[in-house]
């Protein structure tokens, strides 16, 4: 079943043209990664997704009565504002005492529940937006680049979180993600952004394509690209490319 | 009872205090204290027009408070830089103001009396404003805590959950524009902002969450209005400066309380 479809869609913003014509699916159970340099339009895309923005051509349809949880990019908390990981999870709607305890223990934060926001470290911070994510029952989960400021073993084992619960819960999943060696592993499909929609397809498509060559096969995080494809099969001609990138 | 004009202040000020509690606590959470100034400094200006055209001093003051806040949120959408943006239409607003007064001269006008507040000012139908346009406020502020709540801490967050920061932002702005209004008589509008800022401020280190806070900034404001016009009918102090200087020394107490509790 598809949660949500997106046709053609073109988004403006501040008079430059942040998304270009990007056709987009996802169905119920997959977990789709969009990867793209900075300023590729990914965080653009899961705001129109979300409905923050609408687009200006094109259209979006989403599932009669979609779920969706949001665990946004960044989320700074201002220490003026006093408020509990308890209270904060209970927003906008009052949840069960039962399910937040329940939400929180499932992401392995639940001697957090009494803790103010402002105080908690990256990890902690992220797994509580998580759980926040998880209250609301949804059947699509939105991570726009939830690893932000974590270390390596901390991403790891997010992405770990992130994939139980989506064998456990069903829950289809669509992040946004730097970390192209996780992409690879984890990811049903992938979609390379630039603006438009490069390439997509499953991992290993992907990462022998070479628009995604082009954007990726240089640097570090090309590498690891480049290594894991070196496992699954040979292009010769695209790692040409590679090597003269 | 109301005959009595320090009864009809200090109730003025309670209900100043009251309404703005849970908005101040916003103003001090999206750091929007220089957004209030300049509200609340355009309001002279409304004061003057309002002189004028002959209309009430509530109606000009709303209705230029609104006018500008709703022109700063319109530039800063358009991509002006936010603080110097603030920083040219409060003080310009304020100065506009200044000068339009200037120009009525066949209006005797107490001047002081609108930038610092009026003990003597406050009459029975003064007091009836400030009451609706309190309750208008804590109406407002309790039908929408949640979603403001949501959009303050993120508009992502909020959009995902089906509301709009914009319109909670319009309505702060609003709620804000009323407060200002209603606020000019008790405290002058060179220091509304304070009667926000304050009380919320003194309140944060006695509170665990935002709930909390906003009602502890409400027990802060409605005892520094009740105290600061006492002391301005003592001592003859103007009210509004006399009111803050109450608050200000509240914030002092509750802050070196919170911090022994911490330690």
């Amino acid at each position: 079943m598809t949660l949500v479809n997106i046709d053609a869609m073109t988004v403006q913003m501040g008079g430059t043209t942040a998304l270009r014509n990007v056709d987009f699916s996802i169905s119920k159970g997959e977990i789709v990664t969009v990867v793209g340099p900075n300023g590729s339009g990914k965080s653009t895309l899961m705001r129109a997704i979300i409905g923050a923005i609408a687009p200006n051509k094109g259209r979006i349809t989403r599932s009669e009565g979609l779920r969706i949880g949001y665990v946004p990019q960044s989320l700074h908390i201002d220490p003026t504002l006093p408020i509990t990981v308890r209270r904060f999870l209970s927003l906008p709607n009052r949840k069960p005492r039962e399910e937040i305890e329940t939400a929180m223990a499932r992401v392995g934060a639940d001697n957090l529940l009494d803790k103010q926001m402002f105080t908690l470290s990256g990890g902690q911070f992220q797994r509580t937006l998580l759980a926040r994510a998880l209250l609301e029952k949804p059947d699509l989960l939105i991570l726009d680049e939830p690893t932000t400021g974590l270390d390596q073993p901390g991403s790891a084992a997010f992405y770990r979180l992130i994939e139980d619960i989506r064998t456990e819960l069903g829950t289809a999943v669509l992040m946004v993600s730097h970390e192209l060696h996780v992409v690879m592993s984890a990811s049903d499909r992938v979609i390379c952004l630039n603006g438009h929609v490069c390439c997509h397809g499953a991992p290993d498509v992907v990462a022998s394509a070479p628009e995604y060559r082009a954007l990726f096969g240089s640097g570090t995080q090309g590498a690891l690209a480049l290594y894991r494809h070196d496992h699954d099969h040979v292009h010769d001609h695209a790692e040409d490319h590679a090597h003269a990138g | 009872m109301l005959d009595d004009f320090l009864v009809r202040a200090t109730l003025g000020g309670i209900g100043v205090a009251i309404a703005a509690a849970p908005l101040g606590c916003f103003v001090v959470w999206r750091r929007m204290a220089y957004f209030g100034d300049a509200t609340s400094h355009a309001a002279i200006l409304g004061i003057a027009l309002a002189l004028a055209l002959n209309i009430s001093v509530f109606t000009g003051a709303l209705v230029i408070a609104l006018v500008m806040a709703l022109t700063v949120i319109t530039l800063s959408d358009r991509g002006f830089a936010m603080d110097t943006l603030l920083g040219v239409t409060a003080h310009s607003a304020l100065a506009v103001g200044l000068v339009a007064v200037s120009f009525l001269s066949g209006v005797r006008l107490d001047l002081m009396a609108y930038l610092f507040g009026d003990i003597l000012a406050v009459g029975k139908s003064d007091l009836a404003v400030i009451w609706l346009g309190a309750a208008l406020v804590l109406l407002l502020m309790v039908w929408r805590w949640s979603a403001l709540l949501t959009a303050t801490l993120n508009h992502g967050l909020a959009s995902a959950s089906g509301i709009n920061p914009k319109r909670e932002q319009v309505i702060l702005t609003v709620s804000l524009a009323v407060v200002v209004a209603v606020a000019i008589k008790v405290v002058g509008v060179l220091l509304i902002v304070a009667m926000l800022i304050i009380p919320s401020a003194a309140a944060r280190p006695l509170a665990r969450n935002p709930e909390s806070m906003a009602v502890i900034a409400g027990v802060i404001g409605a005892l520094s209005a009740v105290l600061g016009l006492r002391a301005s009918y003592l001592y003859d102090t103007p009210a509004g400066p006399s009111i803050v200087c109450v608050a200000a020394g509240l914030f002092l107490v509750s802050n070196i309380l919170g911090r022994f509790r911490v330690a």
